[in-house]
């Protein structure tokens, strides 16, 4: 199984998820089989004026993982994911990363086929 | 949760004064002034700060005169004519510079900074109505809509720390970058509009951008006894294009008198005006649970 | 001469000032509509337009058998209108801000311009005068870039009739308003003395003595609200250039779509004052 990227408010599997994917504070990597992690700050995304989604999304990208977890993706970067091949579920807001990772493992995370419209 | 922002396309027709009135008659909600360019809300609600923070967005380009050889290549570069000649060297003018980063990147003399601009603040404020999350751009500054995105997360945050059911925002006039981050994720949109050539023809235009981006949208007619012809003309609008008309509002100059005192329409004593705009925020709360 | 009729709160009687300005100014003039967003000049000049373009914003267009996705483009481009994802290229046209750099940058001459629709520019004659507006087309955000091309047209018509131009601004005082005054002479600043007319004139101050332009005011609606402008006028020396008065009769005239210059005799001494009041203030400044 290869890494999923979770958008977090912190670096560890006991963080919040964010439920930003653009302007989260960062991502936790893992892979799913180990729970080893490593920990991708989005700071550089934040402060952009505009395109942080598509920013997070190359970040996203360049990491190497085939699912992102989040609450929201706008439209810019769910297209700029898909294209690169990252698959995207949303709606995962309200739990820690490590509740994230094990909906994911068991099977009960859908991919989104469509940016949800928030 | 539900948003509901109150919008225009044309300015001056009583968007504030009649989102400062729903700010009064709602209940357990969070306000959000998401006009950052020009916010009057808080001169109805006298804000308290609880929480102030910069905002900071973009770049701009400044010429370090002493590193600039004047070579001129970031001026023919310069799609925006902000660089010109300033003695032996070039000038970059922050009124016209874009933030692109084009010279900064070409300068052969690495002579040009690139520092981040701290364009304005944002509040979390409490008023005698609720909590209010609001902001002042800079005069001058770029409104690129991130500001606006920015106090709509923060006071959709505050509504779920809450427990709020609603954040109500008052919008900004027109339907560029601020107005469409503005209805970016609401359910419902308010427009108010007078029955004048200009009020309906931007009433238009709004309601264009709402269908663009699929917010359903309901209209206030405000002034309604102004100009009958044109009342008519914009009821028969809404009604083919399926947009309830929530209220006819007369033209009241106690709109004005409780702006001088600061206070809402709806803290004076009655009248039929605030009767009228008790029942249009009726019918809104049961549009805006009917919607999504 | 240029003059821009600007404010910072909205509905303050910009596009009823340009109008009836416009009705009576003395020599050859081009009414120009700058409020792209929301254009309502045309509504009073009623114009006989005689001619129309598409403006466009020229965006990066990617020939993706000669890009080497080396990322140059995404490093510099600060709108994210231009993405590099290890093999992958992507451009969002509505982010791009028409700045170049991408074409300039890349080293393999990959990037080609295209276009995005800004909307509509329109110009032709009202009465004696020119006229030239312009249109945002729906869901394009950003209206500098559509100013730009418009003032660029006000440039050419001006070098032909040699005369005056009258600029409707945009309200607020963010990008676009500033981009409708940077090259004008005169900024008249059209407000109200109302609270949120006051509050609203003061951030327009901020934002336009700045640019060191001559700077005058116009309040509408005297009399409603309280003195608070006049002695901002007063302290910051800015002169009061006309006043028209609160009266429920000019607004049912104003929503019947007349020039309110031509509503009264009064009124129409007012303009030709307030029009005597702009030369006044640009030749000052041009002595200065």
């Amino acid at each position: 199984m290869s890494k999923i990227a979770v958008s977090s408010e912190g670096p560890s599997l006991d963080d919040q998820v964010d439920p930003r994917f653009g302007r989260a504070a960062g991502f936790v990597v893992v892979d799913p089989e180990t729970m080893v992690t490593e920990y991708i700050d989005n700071g550089r995304s934040q402060v952009m004026a505009q395109g942080a989604g598509i920013q997070a999304a190359e970040l996203i990208a360049r990491a190497g993982v085939s699912w992102v977890l989040t609450g929201f993706v706008g439209p810019k970067a769910f297209q700029a994911l898909n294209a690169a091949g990252v698959q995207v579920a949303q709606n995962l807001e309200g739990l820690t990363v490590r509740q994230a990772v094990e909906r994911f493992k068991s099977g009960e995370v859908a991919g989104a086929a469509t940016a949800d419209r928030r | 949760m539900r948003e509901i922002i109150i919008i225009s396309g044309k300015g001056g027709t009583g968007k504030t004064s009649l989102a400062g009135a729903f700010a009064h008659l709602a209940q357990e909600k969070i306000i959000c002034d998401l006009d950052v360019d020009a916010p009057d809300l808080h001169l109805l609600l006298q804000p308290t700060r609880e929480r102030e923070e910069e905002f900071r967005a973009g770049h701009e380009a400044r010429i370090n005169p002493e590193k600039c050889d004047g070579c001129g290549l970031c001026a023919s570069l310069c799609q925006f004519g902000a660089i010109r000649e300033d003695g032996a060297g070039f000038v970059i003018n922050p009124w016209r510079c874009e933030g692109c980063k084009v010279c900064v990147a070409f300068c052969p003399a690495e002579a040009i900074l690139f520092p981040e601009k701290h364009c304005g603040n944002w509040y979390i404020s409490s008023t005698r109505f609720g909590p209010l999350v609001h902001a002042q751009l800079f005069p001058g500054e770029e409104n690129s809509g991130k500001l606006v995105m920015l106090l709509k997360q923060q006071a959709r945050e505050l509504a779920k720390a809450r427990g709020a059911r609603l954040v109500l925002c008052d919008g900004a006039p027109g339907i560029g970058c601020p107005v469409i981050s503005s209805l970016s994720g609401a359910n419902l949109a308010v427009a108010v509009t007078e029955p004048t050539p200009s009020g309906r023809h931007d009433l238009e235009r709004v309601a264009g951008l709402c269908q663009h981006f699929q917010i359903p949208l309901a209209v206030i007619i405000n002034k309604h006894d102004l100009n009958p012809e044109e009342e008519s003309a914009i009821e028969s609008f809404c009604h083919h294009a399926g947009y309830p008309v929530l209220a006819r509002l007369p033209h009241d100059i106690q709109v004005t008198q409780a702006m001088i005192q600061g206070l809402v329409v709806t803290e004076l004593p009655e009248t039929e005006f605030t009767r009228e705009l008790q029942r249009a925020w009726s019918r809104i709360e049961a549009l805006a649970e009917r919607s999504r | 001469m240029i003059v821009a009729v600007a404010s910072g709160k909205g509905g303050t009687g910009k596009t009823t000032v340009t109008a009836s300005l416009a009705s009576l100014w003395e020599g050859p003039l081009i009414g120009v509509d700058l409020d792209v967003e929301e254009p309502n000049l045309h509504l009073f000049l009623h114009p006989i337009l005689t001619g129309e373009e598409t403006a466009h914003l020229t965006i990066p267009v990617v020939d993706e058998a000669t890009c080497t996705y080396c990322g140059a483009c995404s490093e510099l481009c600060q709108f994210k209108a231009i993405s590099v994802m290890g093999r992958l290229i992507l451009t969002f046209p509505e982010m791009c801000h028409g700045c170049g750099g991408c074409l300039a940058v890349c080293p393999e001459k990959a990037i080609t311009p295209g276009q995005r629709e800004l909307g509509e520019i329109t110009w032709g004659t009202a009465g004696r005068q020119g006229f030239l507006m312009g249109r945002l087309r729906l869901g394009e955000a950003m209206s500098p870039p559509l100013m730009r091309l418009v003032k660029a047209r006000l440039e050419q018509m001006l070098a032909q009739t040699g005369g005056d131009a009258i600029i409707d601004a945009p309200p607020g005082v963010s990008c676009p308003a500033i981009n409708a005054v940077i090259d004008s002479d005169v900024i008249v600043l059209v407000t109200e003395p109302t609270p949120f007319g006051f509050y609203d004139f003061q951030l327009a101050w901020e934002a336009f003595a700045p640019l060191n332009k001559p700077l005058g005011a116009v309040i509408n609606r005297a009399g409603l609200g309280t003195g608070a402008i006049y002695e901002f006028c007063r302290e910051k020396h800015l002169p009061i250039l006309a006043e028209i008065p609160y009266d429920r009769a000019i607004a049912e005239a104003y929503a019947r779509g007349r020039i309110i210059a031509q509503i009264s005799p009064e009124l129409q001494g007012t303009f030709v004052s307030l029009m005597a009041a702009i030369r006044g203030l640009a030749q000052e400044a041009a002595h200065a």
